[in-house]
């Protein structure tokens, strides 16, 4: 018998794979369907302190090797948010992570104690969306000490409910942004966001495609870099790990977990697949750890580094 | 991952007046839709969103939008000759039933719904459609219907033309007097859920195509979500089996926000 069970910061998952915040994540109802669709656990979009509409149309788009998109963070504000959490965690069946986002370490504060009051399994910083840069600056993701600014600023502030980090693959400080979320008391950390940010150019109508002009880019053609990251993060850190950019396959997913992820996130594969491809992906896990002699997952977390 | 459904600039062959509110512009875009699948359609610098495919074939679609803010106007002044940005076509369509077919449309909700008459027709059903609107000016299609060979009752809310009254008054003394095997229909929510209400009574069978604030338009951002059902990957068009199931058809929708308003 193979065994997918994962722990993530002491909760329980019946299997690895996390929906990725902001991929069908804006309801109950939607996380509720991943979930009945073979989630191990469940992800809601970033919520920050005011309602948001974010960028206007065209905010995701297709290309050759995946997406890419620029939605800016829309969501209903912090008030309306936390009752959507509160909804998911009392429909959903698996652990629901709530993700929060703001522009400084005081608004990540305010945001998390409101959100946190609905009780989610996990509280995810989203402390890397590329999209909003004109308005929040560099992502804090970029830089050690003001990531761990914002962890610990929340730390202070939400008790019992464990903190994941989710930082960026772009920065060339990864290593020590790690560390830093660790030392602030960061429970886990998801590595990552979306690569960029990336451009599309219509040829034909010379323009970028996106309103936003530049988004994050996701799906297939970023899992390489995503791998070395959680390589890098899992070499840095002790705190386990969700890995995450460009999963699509159980092969996907091991590759993850080889390089060091306890629980592997899954958003644009969702664009091909629909929530089915959560089902999917664990039975593709299993069915190489049947024929390769693997009882558990847990025991491929880092295996890849000798 | 299959073809990636990138955004092809579209060459726009003709625009056409139903009526004073309401253009179709023809675009040079092959494509194999269903009546009910829809398009994004891109302005640079405007915009995008979403719009039935009212006409399909010949290498070109047709998109019939009535102009209610600053894109649809954008859209309706468009020229020969000009370009629109197309990505679809997207979602699932009107599943085409044995049997005889009652069409119901509200105002410009009927913008794909001659083209279901029409695919309908060819498909051998017997069709009734029933045109709804405000006023007589705002009827649509009616006329197409007719020349595919659909009996058409027309309603206003005026009684400008044909019967004074709503479209789903009509519909029900359809139902009593005729035996239909599936009603379609297309328009305001509140039309919708009478006529699946409607059709939940007599035991007929009902599709619905439902409207949603869009992003991606493939099923990943979430934005369009009715319950746990995605209206641009799932819908637009869902069978009266799952409409009875949701609790927001005909209750609550998200802004570009996420959110509800009930
Ligand atoms: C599946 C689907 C098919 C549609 N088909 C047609 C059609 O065939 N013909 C037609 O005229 N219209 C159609 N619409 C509506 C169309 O997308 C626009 O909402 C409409 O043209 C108004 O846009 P506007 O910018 O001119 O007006 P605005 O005044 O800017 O907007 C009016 C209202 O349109 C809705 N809306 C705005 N943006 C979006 C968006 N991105 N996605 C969904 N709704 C939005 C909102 O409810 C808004 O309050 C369809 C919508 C959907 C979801
Ligand atoms: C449409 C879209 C919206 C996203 N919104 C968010 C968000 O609100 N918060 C966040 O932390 N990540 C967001 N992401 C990033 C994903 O959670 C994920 O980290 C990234 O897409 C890489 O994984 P993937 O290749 O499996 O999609 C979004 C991604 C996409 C495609
Ligand atoms: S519009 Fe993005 S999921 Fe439907």
């Amino acid at each position: 018998m193979v065994e997918l069970g994962a722990q993530l910061a002491g909760v329980e998952l019946r299997n690895p794979l996390v929906l990725a915040s902001g991929v069908l994540g804006v309801s109950a109802g939607t996380i509720e369907r991943a979930a009945e669709s073979g989630a191990g656990a469940v992800t809601l979009k970033s919520i920050g302190p005011k309602p948001r509409a974010g960028h206007p149309n065209p905010t995701v788009l297709e290309w050759g090797c995946g997406l890419i998109n620029a939605v800016g963070l829309s969501n209903p504000g912090m008030e309306a948010g936390a009752r959507e959490v509160e909804e998911a965690v009392r429909r959903v069946k698996v652990p629901v992570i709530a993700s929060v986002f703001a522009g400084d370490a005081e608004g990540f504060a305010a945001v998390a104690e409101t959100v946190a009051a609905a009780k989610p399994a996990l509280l995810e910083l989203n402390l890397s969306c590329p999209n909003v840069m004109g308005e929040h600056g560099v992502p804090f993701a970029y830089e050690p000490g003001s990531a761990a600014a914002v962890v610990g600023a929340v730390k202070a502030r939400v008790r019992g409910i464990p903190l994941v980090a989710k930082l960026s693959p772009n920065t060339h400080l990864l290593s020590g942004v790690a560390r830093a979320v660790e030392g602030a008391g960061a429970d886990a950390i998801n590595m990552g966001n979306t690569l960029g940010p990336g451009m599309i150019i219509s040829l034909e109508a010379r323009r970028p495609v996106l309103a936003n002009k530049a988004g994050g880019v996701s799906g297939p053609a970023v899992r390489p870099v995503a791998v070395r990251c959680v390589w890098d993060v899992f070499e840095a850190v002790k705190i386990p790990i969700i890995g995450t950019g460009g999963v699509s396959s159980g092969r996907d997913a091991l590759e993850f977990v080889m390089a060091g992820a306890a629980c592997v996130g899954v958003g644009s594969a969702v664009a091909w697949g629909g929530p089915a491809v959560f089902r999917r992906i664990a039975g593709e896990m299993r069915a190489w750890m049947e024929a390769n002699g693997v009882s558990s997952v847990k025991e491929l977390v880092g295996a890849a580094h000798g | 991952m299959g073809k990636p459904r990138e955004t092809v600039m579209a060459r726009v062959l003709e625009v056409r007046a139903e009526n004073p509110r309401v253009k179709t512009v023809y675009l040079d875009f092959a494509a194999k839709a269903a009546p009910g699948q829809f398009v994004m359609a891109w302005i640079p610098g405007e915009g995008e969103k979403p719009f039935s495919v009212s006409f399909c074939g010949g290498a070109r679609i047709g998109l019939t939008v009535a102009a209610i803010g600053p894109f649809s106007r954008k859209l309706q002044e468009l020229k020969p000759g000009g370009v629109l940005g197309i990505r679809g076509p997207f979602g699932k369509g009107f599943k085409l039933k044995e049997g005889k077919a009652a069409v119901v449309g509200g105002g410009c909700g009927s913008a794909p719904l001659g083209f279901l008459v029409e695919e309908l027709r060819r498909a051998g059903s017997e069709v009734v459609f029933v045109n709804g609107a405000k006023t007589k000016s705002e009827l649509l299609f009616a006329a197409r219907a007719n020349a595919a060979g659909a009996r058409v009752i027309v309603c206003t809310d005026d009684g400008s033309e044909g019967r004074k009254g709503f479209a789903t008054d009509a519909l029900a003394e359809l139902l009593e007097s005729e035996k239909i095997d599936c009603v379609y229909t297309c328009g305001p929510e509140v039309m919708m859920k009478k006529v699946a209400g409607l059709c939940a009574q007599n035991c007929v069978d009902c599709q619905a195509s439902l409207e949603r604030f869009m992003k991606c338009g493939f099923g990943v951002c979430g934005q369009c979500a009715v319950d746990g059902m995605l209206v641009c990957r799932d819908g637009p068009v869902f069978p009266l089996s799952r409409l009875a199931r949701l609790r927001e058809f005909g209750s609550a929708r998200r802004d570009a926000c996420g959110s509800v308003d009930a």
